[in-house]
C-alpha cells in the first residue's frame, strides 16, 4: 500500500513524535522506501503456519507474590526532569 | 602488552608482573592519545575506572581472583552501569546517569574486571555504521575514511585499536558480528537466552542479546563465561547448568583437530551481493578448515532473503513499543516549552531521536496500527518460522554453518546514509540467524583488497545450534591456531 502525507502525520500522531511539514516529505519517501522492501513478504503463501514470536518455546516463570525491590523513590527521582513532594510533575490534564 | 591475550593478561597479573593499576593506565593513556580521533568511547571516568583497577589488585593481592580479575575492559554504552552516564548513544539519554546496574556489568564488576568507559554506538543499536550516533561516527582503525559497522561500531574500533582488553556488545541483527568482520576481531553473539538482557537498554527484545567481542575465540571464551548464567530478572534468561566454554580449546591441537566436523555453506551466502574479493577470502579460509580434518557439505537456506523485509516489520514493531517509554517524564530528555501533556509527549520525542530511531518507530507504528497487523506482523511471524525450520533442516546434515559475516568490507563513512535500505542489505547473512535465535560468530579471517587499494578485514562467519557455543569456540580457535590474522594489527595505532 503506497503512503501519503496525511499517513505520516497519523502514524507520527500515534507514535506521539512531531513531524512538521518539511520533514514529512522527506519521512514519506524514506518510509515508503522502507515499506517496498518489507511488501516481499507478500509473494510468500503462508497458510497454516503458526506464527512465531520467539525464537525459545518457553512458558513464563511464575514467582511467589512476595516483596522483592525496596522502593528507591528518591533515588530514581534524582534523574527525572521535574518533580515535587514525590511526584513526576506534568502539564495539567485536568480542568 | 596491547596484543597480548587475556589469557597472557592475567598470568601476568596474577604472576604480580603488571598491576591492574598499571594495566589500566596504560589503556587509558592510549585512550587519551586516540580517542579523539577514533571517538571509540563516548564516557571516560578515570576516577572510577582506577577504583576499580585499586579494587581489583587488592583482591590479587589476596588471593581472591578469576581469569578476568584487573582485566581493563569497554562497555557498549546500551548496558545501564550505576553512576555512570549510559546514553545508548541518543540525545534522549544524554544526562540519563543510571541508578543500577545492568546484569553484565554486575557479573564483570564480581569477576573483578575493570571498566575502562562506555563505548559509541549507533543510537538505540539502530544502524549498521554507527554513523546514526547522537555523539557522532566512530573511525575504523583500519581506514580512518571508513565506517567500524554497527551498532557496536565503538565497542569495535576499541578492541581493533587495542583500547581495551576486550569489550561487550549486543546483536540484534548483526551488531556484534558485522563490525567484528569490518574491523578484523572475533565477535559472538550467543544463543537468545543466554545472556540476560537485564539492564541492557532495548531494543527489539525477542531478538536483543549481549556478547563478547576480542581479539580472539579464546578470549571470547573467557568474556562469556562471565557473561552467561541464568537471571531471573530477564524472562527470557535460559534456566541451564554453566558452562566452561575453555573446556575444549586445548584440545583443538595436533594434526586435524577437526577431523569428522561437517561444515554446512549454504548457497545463498554465495549468491548476488557478496562482493568477489571477500567470497575469495572465505573459500580460502574454508580450505584452511578442509585441511584441520572438516568436511564440507552444501546446504540451502531457502528462505534467506525473506530475513530482512522479516526483520524490518518486527525489529521496528517491538522498538516503538520499547521506545514508547521515552516521554520526557520520568527520566530522559523533556523539551523545553510546551503548551499541553501531548504536546510535551511529541516535542520531546521530536528533539530527543535522531532521524532513523524515529523512521523505525514510525515503520513499528505503521504494521501495528489497525487493520495492518494480520498483513505485516502476523506475516512476518509466520515468515519467521519459515527461516526458523530453515536451520532445523540445515543442521541435519551439518555441525556448523559458514559464510560470510558481511557482503563486503568496510565502507566509506556517508556512503551509504542516504539510503536507509542499501544500508540494511549490510545484514544479509547475520539477521536469520537473531529470528531463528541460534548463536553466531565472527572470525578474522584475512584482508581484501577495495577498489582504491586497501587492504581491509574480512570475517568469516560460523553459525552453531542452539547452545553450541562451546564447540563454536573450539572451531574458530583450531582455526586461530593455523593462521595468524586475529593477531595482526592496524598500522598507526601502535
Amino acid at each position: 500500500m503506497a503512503l501519503n502525507l496525511d499517513d505520516i502525520k497519523r502514524i507520527a500522531h500515534l507514535a506521539r513524535i512531531q513531524v512538521s511539514d518539511s520533514e514529512a516529505q522527506e519521512t514519506l519517501t524514506k518510509l515508503s522506501g522502507i515499506l517496498g522492501l518489507i511488501e516481499q513478504m507478500q509473494a510468500v503463501d503462508t497458510t497454516g503456519i503458526t506464527p512465531m514470536s520467539h525464537s525459545q518455546d518457553v512458558t513464563q516463570r511464575l514467582r511467589e507474590d512476595v516483596v522483592t525491590k525496596t522502593n528507591q523513590r528518591e533515588l530514581f527521582q534524582s534523574i527525572a526532569p521535574a518533580t515535587q513532594d514525590g511526584l513526576y510533575l506534568v502539564p495539567k490534564v485536568i480542568e | 602488552m596491547i596484543n597480548s591475550s587475556l589469557k597472557q593478561l592475567g598470568q601476568q597479573l596474577a604472576g604480580k608482573q603488571v598491576s591492574s593499576v598499571e594495566l589500566t593506565q596504560a589503556y587509558l593513556q592510549r585512550m587519551a592519545q586516540l580517542n579523539p580521533t577514533i571517538n571509540a568511547y563516548v564516557t571516560i571516568d578515570e576516577d572510577k575506572t582506577l577504583a576499580q583497577a585499586k579494587a581489583a589488585d587488592a583482591r590479587i593481592a589476596a588471593g581472591d581472583f578469576g581469569p578476568l580479575t584487573g582485566i581493563p575492559l569497554a562497555q557498549k554504552d546500551i548496558f545501564c552501569a550505576k553512576g555512570w552516564r549510559t546514553t545508548c548513544s541518543s540525545k534522549m539519554l544524554e544526562n540519563f546517569i543510571s541508578p543500577y546496574d545492568a546484569h553484565v556489568i554486575s557479573q564483570f564488576d564480581a569477576a573483578g574486571a575493570v571498566n575502562l568507559g562506555k563505548t559509541n554506538m549507533d543510537e538505540f543499536a539502530m544502524g549498521s555504521s554507527n554513523e546514526t550516533s547522537y555523539f557522532g561516527g566512530v573511525k575504523n582503525p583500519w581506514d580512518f575514511d571508513r565506517v567500524p559497522g554497527g551498532s557496536s561500531g565503538g565497542s569495535a574500533a576499541a578492541v581493533a585499536a587495542r583500547l581495551c582488553a576486550a569489550a561487550t556488545g549486543t546483536d540484534t541483527g548483526g551488531s556484534i558480528r558485522q563490525p567484528a568482520s569490518l574491523c578484523g576481531f572475533t565477535g559472538l553473539k550467543p544463543t537468545y537466552g543466554l545472556v540476560s538482557r537485564y539492564g541492557m537498554i532495548a531494543f527489539a527484545s525477542s531478538l536483543d542479546q549481549a556478547g563478547p567481542m576480542a581479539k580472539s575465540a579464546e578470549d571470547c571464551a573467557l568474556m562469556l563465561n562471565v557473561m552467561a548464567g541464568f537471571d531471573e530478572r530477564d524472562s527470557t534468561s535460559v534456566n541451564r547448568e554453566k558452562e566452561d566454554y575453555t573446556r575444549g580449546l586445548a584440545a583443538m591441537q595436533g594434526e586435524q583437530p577437526l577431523k569428522g566436523l561437517r561444515i554446512g555453506l549454504p548457497k545463498e551466502y554465495f549468491a548476488e551481493g557478496l562482493n568477489a574479493e571477500v567470497a575469495k577470502v572465505i573459500e580460502t579460509a574454508i580450505a584452511e578448515y578442509k585441511k584441520l580434518g572438516a568436511e564440507i557439505v552444501d546446504i540451502s537456506l531457502p528462505n534467506n532473503n525473506l530475513s530482512i523485509p522479516v526483520y524490518y516489520v518486527l525489529a521496528p514493531a517491538e522498538a516503538s513499543s520499547n521506545l514508547s517509554r521515552y516521554d520526557g517524564v520520568r527520566y530522559g530528555h523533556r523539551a523545553a516549552e510546551y503548551n499541553d501533556l501531548l504536546d510535551m509527549y511529541m516535542k520531546s520525542r521530536a528533539e530527543g531521536f535522531g532521524a532513523e530511531v524515529k523512521r523505525r518507530i514510525l515503520i513499528g507504528t505503521y504494521v501495528l496500527s489497525a487493520g495492518y497487523y494480520d498483513a505485516y506482523y502476523l506475516k512476518a511471524q509466520q515468515i519467521r518460522r519459515l527461516i526458523a525450520q530453515d536451520f532445523v533442516e540445515a543442521f541435519k546434515h551439518c555441525d556448523v554453518i559458514m559464510g560470510p559475516a558481511a557482503p563486503s568490507t568496510a565502507f566509506k563513512a556517508g556512503e551509504k546514509t542516504s539510503d536507509p535500505v542499501a544500508m540494511y542489505l549490510e545484514d544479509l547473512y547475520t539477521i536469520a540467524v537473531n529470528l531463528a535465535g541460534l548463536p553466531g560468530m565472527s572470525i578474522p579471517a584475512g584482508f581484501a583488497q577495495s577498489s582504491d587499494g586497501k587492504a581491509l578485514p574480512v570475517g568469516l562467519q560460523l553459525i552453531g545450534n542452539y547452545f553450541d557455543e562451546a564447540r563454536m569456540l573450539e572451531i574458530g580457535h583450531a582455526y586461530q591456531q593455523v593462521t595468524d590474522w586475529h593477531t595482526r594489527m592496524p598500522e598507526g595505532i601502535a
